[in-house]
C-alpha cells in the first residue's frame, strides 16, 4: 500500500493538459502538403502507393485510402509531396479526404468538420461509444485503447468507449468490414438506441484501405447506413481521434 | 531417410524442383518419426497445381540440432492426386498438427482420417461443434464476436460448473481478410505491416528478408541494426502494455496506469525513429526508411533509463503484494509436457519451460557479435510465469538496445537501404524461401514460392497465434470464469494474425 502511493507521487501527474494544442513529434505523418508545380508527373509515386491513394495531374492524396507510409515522398525526386505533422486529419465529408494543393492545415481545420446543432446541443458533454472491430488489425485498436489511458484521458471529455451497444450513442468501426464480420456489425449497430452516430476509424474502414481489393469483405453496411465522422490514419493516433470527436461534439468556438 | 527432406536455413533460397516429392503414407511415417525425436512442425500447408491435384508440402524445425545441423528446417512435401481425398491424421500420433491439418482439411477439402477435432478454422457458423458436457449444473456462457473492451472479434464458449471452467471452445475467422491471396497478386510492405498491427515490425522483416532473398538484395549491417533495434523496441513496448493489461485485469489500476504510460514513451520514440507509433513505414525492402543520427540515440538512450527504471519499481512494487500474487500465481497453467504436445511457441512457451526462441535457435552474426544471452527463469506455466518472462524480456530488450546503440556508430556511413531500385528487381524463377523472426509472442514465419517466370504462387503465413490458440483453451480449464481475463491477456493472442 505504501510502496503504491509512494509510486503514485513518484509519477505525477502525466496527462496532456490542452489537448487541442497538443504538440505532436515533426517526424509524425500527419496532412499531406502537396505542391502540384514540383511534380513532373513522373508517376513513380503513383505506383508505389500500395493503396491507390495518390493521383497526379493534378496531384491529390485521398486521405480516407492513404496508409501514410511516406513512400511516396520518399521516392519523389522533387520534393512535391510532403507530410506536416498537423493531426486533426478528421471530416464530416468524405470530399475533405481529397487533399490537392490548395489545402492547408488552417483551411482543413476550418472546414473539415460541419457541426450539427442537434449532434451538439445533446452530446457535447457526454459521447459513449461502441467499438466494433470488423478485420481491424489491432493498429487502431491499440491506439483507441490508448485514447484512455492516463496520458491522453479521453474520459475527461466524456467520452468513453462502453461495453454494450445498448448503452451506446453510437459505434466506432475500425477495419475494411470482412464478410464474416457484416452481420456482427449490421446487429450491433440495430442495438444502439437512437440518435446514433457511426464513425469510421482508419484507413481499412474507410476506404478498405489496404484490403480494398480483397475477396473476403463485404462493405454494405457503410453504403446502407450514414457515416458521421471519417478519421483517417493508419493507425488513427489518439490525439486524431480524440479532436476529431471533439471536433463533433463541441460547438466551435467564433473567434 | 534424410535424404527424403531438403535441408534449409533461415532466408535461404531452395528451388522449388529441388524439393523431394515422397507418397503420403511414407511422409507420415517419416515426419512422425522426426518429430518423435525432437523436430517440431513449422509448416503444413497445401498448394492448388490445377486439376484437382494438391501438393501439400511439410516444413519441420530443428531448433537444437537433435539431427545434426542447429537451426535448419526439414521441407518435404506429397501429391495429392485428383481422386485422393483421405489420408491419415498426423494429428492423431503428433498433436502439434492439429491446427495446421484443419486449416489444410479446410481449403483442400482433403480428409484427414482419426483426426480427433476436424472442424473449420476460419470459415464463418452459425452452428459450431464444441466438446459439450452433460449435467444439471452445466451452463454455458457466451461471448462475442463482439467482445466488451476495445479488441478484436472472435467467439468463446465456457462450459462452467457453478464459477469453474471445464472446457472453452474458442472459435475464429472473423478477422479473416484474405492476407495471403493479396500477398500473392500485390507483395507490399504495408501490406506485412498489417498482418498483425501489434507485430509490425516482426512481420515486416519476415517478408522483407523473405522478398530480399528471393530477389537476390543484400541489406547493410546498419540497415540489419535497425531492424533489429525495431524489433526489441516492439518487443519491449508491446511487454509493457500488457504487464498494464494484467494489471488492469486484476483491478490493480496504479499498475494499468503506470506501464500504460511507460509503453507511450517507447512507442513515442518509436514516433521519433520513424513516424509511425509502431513502426510503419520504418521498414522497406533493401534496408529501413529512415536514419538514426547520434542526436536521436542519445535522447531514446535517456528515455529508455528512465522507462527502465520505471518498469523495475512498478513491478517490485506491484509483485510485493500479496493480494496481486494470490491472482497470479497457478492460474491459467500450462505443465512442459502439455506444452510441447500441443506444439506451443514463443514466449508461452518459454513461460512453460519449453526453451524455443528463434533468436538463439535459427541466430544469425549479430547475436554472437551482441554477445546476447537468453532469459533463464523457471519455467510454472501460469499467468505469474508469463508476467516475470515478460519482464525479465523487457529488461533484456533494453540490454539489445543498448548494445544495437553502440554497435551501430561502427557502421555510420553505411547506406540504409539500396534504393527504390530494389523494387523493381525481378524474382528469382521457381525460388521457394522460408523466413522466421522472433516477433514479441513468438516465431513469426513467411514462406514464398515463385513460378517459372519468377511470379508469386503461394504466399503462406503462420503467426505464433496459430499455434497458442489451443493453450489457451486448455489454460482456463479449472479456472474461475472471472480468471479468463487474466489467461487471455497474459499470452494475448492475435485474432488476425491467425485468421489472416
Amino acid at each position: 500500500m505504501f510502496d503504491t502511493l509512494k509510486s503514485k507521487i513518484y509519477q505525477g501527474k502525466q496527462y496532456i493538459k490542452n489537448i487541442e494544442c497538443a504538440q505532436m513529434r515533426e517526424q509524425f505523418r500527419g496532412l499531406p502538403i502537396l505542391k502540384d508545380k514540383n511534380c513532373d508527373n513522373c508517376a513513380k509515386c503513383q505506383n508505389i502507393c500500395p493503396t491507390g491513394a495518390l493521383n497526379i495531374n493534378p496531384l491529390t492524396i485521398d486521405m480516407g485510402k492513404c496508409t501514410f507510409c511516406g513512400a511516396c515522398k520518399n521516392i519523389c525526386t522533387k520534393n512535391a509531396i510532403n507530410f506536416s505533422n498537423f493531426y486533426k486529419l478528421s471530416t464530416t465529408d468524405s470530399k475533405n479526404l481529397v487533399i490537392d494543393e490548395r489545402m492547408t492545415k488552417e483551411l482543413f481545420e476550418k472546414t473539415a468538420i460541419e457541426t450539427k446543432k442537434e449532434i451538439t446541443s445533446v452530446f457535447s458533454k457526454s459521447l459513449k461509444l461502441r467499438q466494433v472491430s470488423a478485420g481491424g488489425c489491432n493498429g487502431c485498436e491499440m491506439e483507441l485503447n490508448a485514447c484512455s489511458n492516463v496520458n491522453f484521458d479521453m474520459g475527461r471529455f466524456g467520452i468513453d468507449f462502453v461495453a454494450s451497444p445498448r448503452h451506446a450513442d453510437g459505434i466506432v468501426i475500425t477495419g475494411p468490414v470482412t464478410k464474416n464480420m457484416a452481420y456482427a456489425l449490421e446487429d450491433c449497430y440495430k442495438a444502439v438506441p437512437n440518435p446514433k452516430m457511426v464513425i469510421l476509424c482508419g484507413a481499412c474502414a474507410i476506404s478498405g484501405g489496404i484490403f480494398q481489393n480483397s475477396t473476403e469483405i463485404d462493405r454494405e453496411f457503410l453504403k446502407k447506413y450514414p457515416i458521421d465522422l471519417y478519421i483517417p490514419g493508419c493507425p488513427v493516433h489518439p490525439l486524431t481521434f480524440i479532436n476529431g470527436v471533439l471536433g463533433y461534439i463541441k460547438e466551435k468556438k467564433t473567434h | 531417410m534424410i535424404k527424403n527432406w531438403h535441408i534449409a536455413k533461415n532466408n535461404e533460397r531452395l528451388s522449388l524442383n529441388d524439393l523431394p516429392v515422397l507418397d503420403i503414407k511414407d511422409l507420415r511415417k517419416e515426419t512422425i518419426e522426426f518429430c518423435k525425436n525432437g523436430l517440431r512442425p513449422a509448416g503444413f500447408f497445401g498448394k492448388d497445381e490445377g486439376d484437382g491435384v494438391v501438393k501439400l508440402f511439410i516444413i519441420l524445425a530443428d531448433d537444437k540440432g537433435v539431427l545434426g545441423k542447429k537451426g535448419v528446417f526439414y521441407v518435404s512435401s506429397a501429391i495429392f492426386w485428383a481422386h485422393i481425398r483421405l489420408y491419415d491424421s498426423f494429428t492423431s500420433e503428433i498433436p502439434a498438427f492439429h491446427m495446421f491439418e484443419r486449416e489444410f482439411f479446410e481449403e483442400f477439402k482433403i480428409e484427414p482420417l482419426g483426426h480427433p477435432w476436424l472442424k473449420p478454422l476460419r470459415k464463418n457458423q452459425d452452428r459450431y461443434e464444441f466438446f459439450e458436457m452433460e449435467g444439471d449444473e452445466i451452463h454455458h456462457v457466451l461471448v462475442g464476436p463482439i467482445h466488451a473492451g476495445v479488441i478484436e472479434p472472435g467467439h468463446f464458449r465456457f462450459m462452467c460448473n457453478g464459477e469453474t471452467v471445464y472446457h472453452l471452445e474458442i472459435m475464429l475467422g472473423y478477422q479473416h481478410r484474405g492476407v495471403e491471396d493479396l500477398m500473392v497478386k500485390n507483395p507490399t510492405n504495408q501490406l506485412a505491416e498489417s498482418i498483425c498491427g501489434d507485430s509490425v515490425i516482426a512481420n515486416n522483416i519476415a517478408y522483407s528478408s523473405l522478398m530480399e532473398s528471393i530477389k537476390g538484395i543484400s541489406v547493410s549491417n546498419k540497415a540489419q541494426l535497425i531492424r533489429k533495434l525495431a524489433l526489441e523496441m516492439e518487443r519491449a513496448a508491446i511487454h509493457i502494455g500488457d504487464l498494464g493489461a494484467i494489471a488492469g485485469d486484476i483491478a490493480y489500476l496504479m499498475g494499468a496506469s503506470v506501464f500504460g504510460a511507460t509503453r507511450t514513451l517507447v512507442i513515442n520514440t518509436m514516433l521519433e525513429f520513424s513516424g509511425s507509433r509502431f513502426g510503419r513505414g520504418l521498414i522497406t525492402l533493401g534496408g529501413v526508411n529512415f536514419e538514426i543520427d547520434e542526436e536521436k540515440i542519445e535522447r531514446a538512450r535517456k528515455t529508455f533509463d528512465k522507462v527502465e527504471k520505471d518498469v523495475c519499481r512498478m513491478v517490485k512494487t506491484m509483485l510485493k503484494n500479496s493480494s496481486v500474487a494470490s491472482r497470479l500465481e497457478k492460474t491459467g497453467t500450462i505443465s512442459k509436457e502439455r506444452a510441447e504436445e500441443i506444439g506451443l511457441v514463443g514466449m508461452a512457451a518459454r513461460a512453460s519451460g519449453v526453451n524455443l526462441d528463434s533468436r538463439f535457435d535459427f541466430a544469425d552474426k549479430w547475436m554472437d557479435e551482441l554477445n546476447i544471452e537468453p532469459v533463464k527463469i523457471k519455467g510454472t506455466g501460469d499467468v505469474n510465469a508469463r508476467f516475470k518472462l515478460r519482464y525479465r524480456e523487457i529488461l533484456q530488450s533494453f540490454t539489445i538496445i543498448r548494445k544495437i546503440f553502440d554497435k551501430l556508430k561502427e557502421y555510420a556511413h553505411e547506406p540504409i537501404n539500396c534504393g527504390y531500385e530494389a523494387l523493381s528487381k525481378e524474382n528469382a524463377k521457381n525460388a521457394f524461401v522460408i523466413s522466421i523472426i522472433e516477433g514479441w509472442r513468438g516465431e513469426v514465419i513467411h514462406i514464398a514460392m515463385t513460378d517459372r517466370c519468377g511470379k508469386l504462387l503461394k504466399y503462406k503465413i503462420k503467426d505464433p497465434s496459430f499455434n497458442n490458440w489451443y493453450a489457451l483453451a486448455l489454460a482456463v480449464r479449472n479456472n474461475g470464469v472471472s480468471d479468463f481475463p487474466l489467461c487471455n491477456k497474459s499470452f494475448n493472442l492475435s485474432y488476425c494474425g491467425c485468421d489472416l
